[in-house]
């Protein structure tokens, strides 16, 4: 695998910590400069006028390019579009930064610095796809007085095909799952539906639906102007491109990170200012992702190519650095809990297996579990992966079953009544109103 | 029970929408040697593809489910 690791290349942003414990979006100018920053330079070409482009050149742009999506599943960004001109409708265009993932900045930090990449983005595939409706869908609703001043600014100069209507996502954790943003968006709960059909072909009321997360569309803008060849030159060969990471936990300065992918993972907690202790593990691609030992991370990168093997997950780039003088097994059954809770609670196995999952968890956090719990913890964590409208207790397992193998000393201290953590304040942001009963 | 195998991929194969399905378990007694039950009554897919010899009752089986959440999907491409 070639690894792109140019120093250059990385801009941190730094994030102020807000009352609630999650990171807080950057405010413009804090970016530290680089020669080969994308998507958080400061661009020249901010108001240049934007290349037309039909589908058919747009498809073939992003197959050169290679472009995976940046929300967390990594797909394809051609073939979500082929899939959604296949069906010779007019379809409706989302932009995705719901970010309901606690430990994630990167959409914010990215709508606040540069909305004009990501409206530049929606508004080439719009006019490709003459799209009869268009979202920007966003979670955090502090953003909303700048995005209504830029979306008017480009309605004076006419630069948006289809104009562009704001909807705040819920603070759901579920909120940007396509299927459940869908929902939403058609007047429904936040609920994620069975595939297939695809959003793609069904969607908002029931219309093709093409739902990019506000990173890719940032990264499409920048390819319509440089081309799939510049693209290219970051990142690896079967993961092109750079991408943005949330960088939080013990280092010394949480951040928002523009990195090539395939980068270092000590290279890229180096530009987080390092850890602030010695680290026991990191957790990565949030919430749903995986814990790997620090032992592990030292020789990984930011890339589906490292981390999935390790049972971990690149997501939409959270890292979280964790310390050593914490314990991953209670942090695992606070986040599990949190998990639970945030469920739709419309499945199953997720309904009855989370629950059940996140008592299992605090039994082996609080020092009551018996040996045979460590066994109910796999049997239960397979038992649910696989079995749900969407993701979510997929990701909730791999938390699980990382953390198992993580923290497999630490569990093994905590049958035996003791754990080796010298503080128990809580490391990860939940959701505020639960926080008080964990 | 082993099922007999076909090529991969050229059956039909079925399909559990959860969104729906509350564990009725009436599929898992038409069609016990495809699937099982779990914990809290609700359907395993031991195997999704379904073998010829079975083509009958695992469309009776999606015929009768009482909240219509068990399906036969196509054979993947």
């Amino acid at each position: 695998m070639t690894t792109t690791t140019d120093p250059n290349a990385t801009v941190p942003v730094r994030i102020a910590s807000r009352s609630t414990g999650l990171p807080a979006p950057a405010l413009a100018g804090d970016v530290v400069g680089g020669s080969h920053l994308r998507i958080l330079a400061a661009d020249q070409t901010r108001s240049a006028a934007l290349p037309r482009l039909s589908t058919d050149q747009l498809i073939d742009l992003l197959r050169q390019a290679g472009l995976q999506g940046r929300g967390g599943a990594g797909f394809p960004a051609w073939r979500k579009l082929a899939t959604v001109a296949a069906t010779r409708r007019r379809p409706v265009l989302v932009a995705n930064a719901a970010e309901g993932e606690p430990a994630s900045a990167k959409d914010r930090v990215l709508l606040r610095q540069r909305p004009d990449l990501v409206l530049d983005g929606l508004s080439l595939l719009s006019g490709a796809l003459q799209a009869r409706e268009v979202y920007l869908y966003v979670g955090d609703a502090d953003l909303l007085p700048g995005l209504q001043a830029e979306l008017d600014a480009r309605r004076a100069v006419r630069r948006d095909p289809v104009p562009v209507r704001l909807e705040v996502a819920p603070q759901l954790f579920l909120a940007g799952e396509e299927s459940a943003a869908a929902n939403w968006l058609s007047g429904g709960p936040v609920a994620p539906r069975t595939k297939p059909p695809l959003v793609l072909t069904s969607g908002v009321r029931g219309r093709p639906t093409l739902i990019h997360n506000v990173e890719t569309l940032a990264h499409i803008a920048l390819l319509a102007r440089h081309g799939a060849g510049w693209f290219r030159q970051a990142g690896t060969r079967d993961e092109p491109g750079t991408m943005l990471m949330t960088v939080s936990g013990a280092v010394r300065r949480p951040a928002v990170l523009e990195v090539p992918v395939g980068t270092s993972i000590p290279e890229v907690i180096d530009l987080a200012g390092g850890a602030t202790r010695r680290l026991s593990a990191l957790l990565l691609g949030g919430y749903g992702g995986g814990w790997i030992s620090a032992a592990a991370a030292a020789t990984a990168t930011t890339s589906r190519a490292s981390l999935t093997p390790l049972g971990s997950s690149l997501g939409a780039g959270v890292v979280v650095a964790f310390p050593d003088d914490r314990c991953g097994l209670a942090e695992t059954a606070r986040l599990v809990a949190y998990l639970a809770r945030e469920s739709a609670g419309q499945c199953g196995p997720c309904l009855n297996g989370l629950p059940h999952l996140a008592r299992l968890m605090q039994m082996l956090a609080s020092g009551s579990a018996t040996p045979a719990v460590l066994g109910e913890l796999e049997r239960v964590s397979g038992l649910v992966t696989g079995r749900g409208a969407c993701r979510h207790p997929d990701g909730t397992a791999r938390l699980i079953r990382s953390a198992l193998l993580t923290f497999g000393d630490e569990a093994q201290l905590h049958l035996a009544g003791r754990c080796s953590a010298r503080t128990t304040t809580p490391l990860l942001p939940v959701d505020q109103e639960h926080a008080s009963c964990l | 029970m082993p099922v007999s195998e076909a090529p991969a991929g050229s059956q039909p194969r079925l399909s559990v929408d959860w969104t729906r399905c509350d564990g009725r378990g009436l599929c898992v007694e038409l069609l016990p040697e495809l699937i099982a039950r779990d914990d809290w009554g609700y359907p395993i897919i031991r195997r999704a593809e379904v073998p010829d010899r079975l083509g009958n009752y695992a469309r009776q089986a999606v015929r009768v489910c009482p909240r219509l959440a068990l399906r036969l999907l196509p054979p993947e491409a």
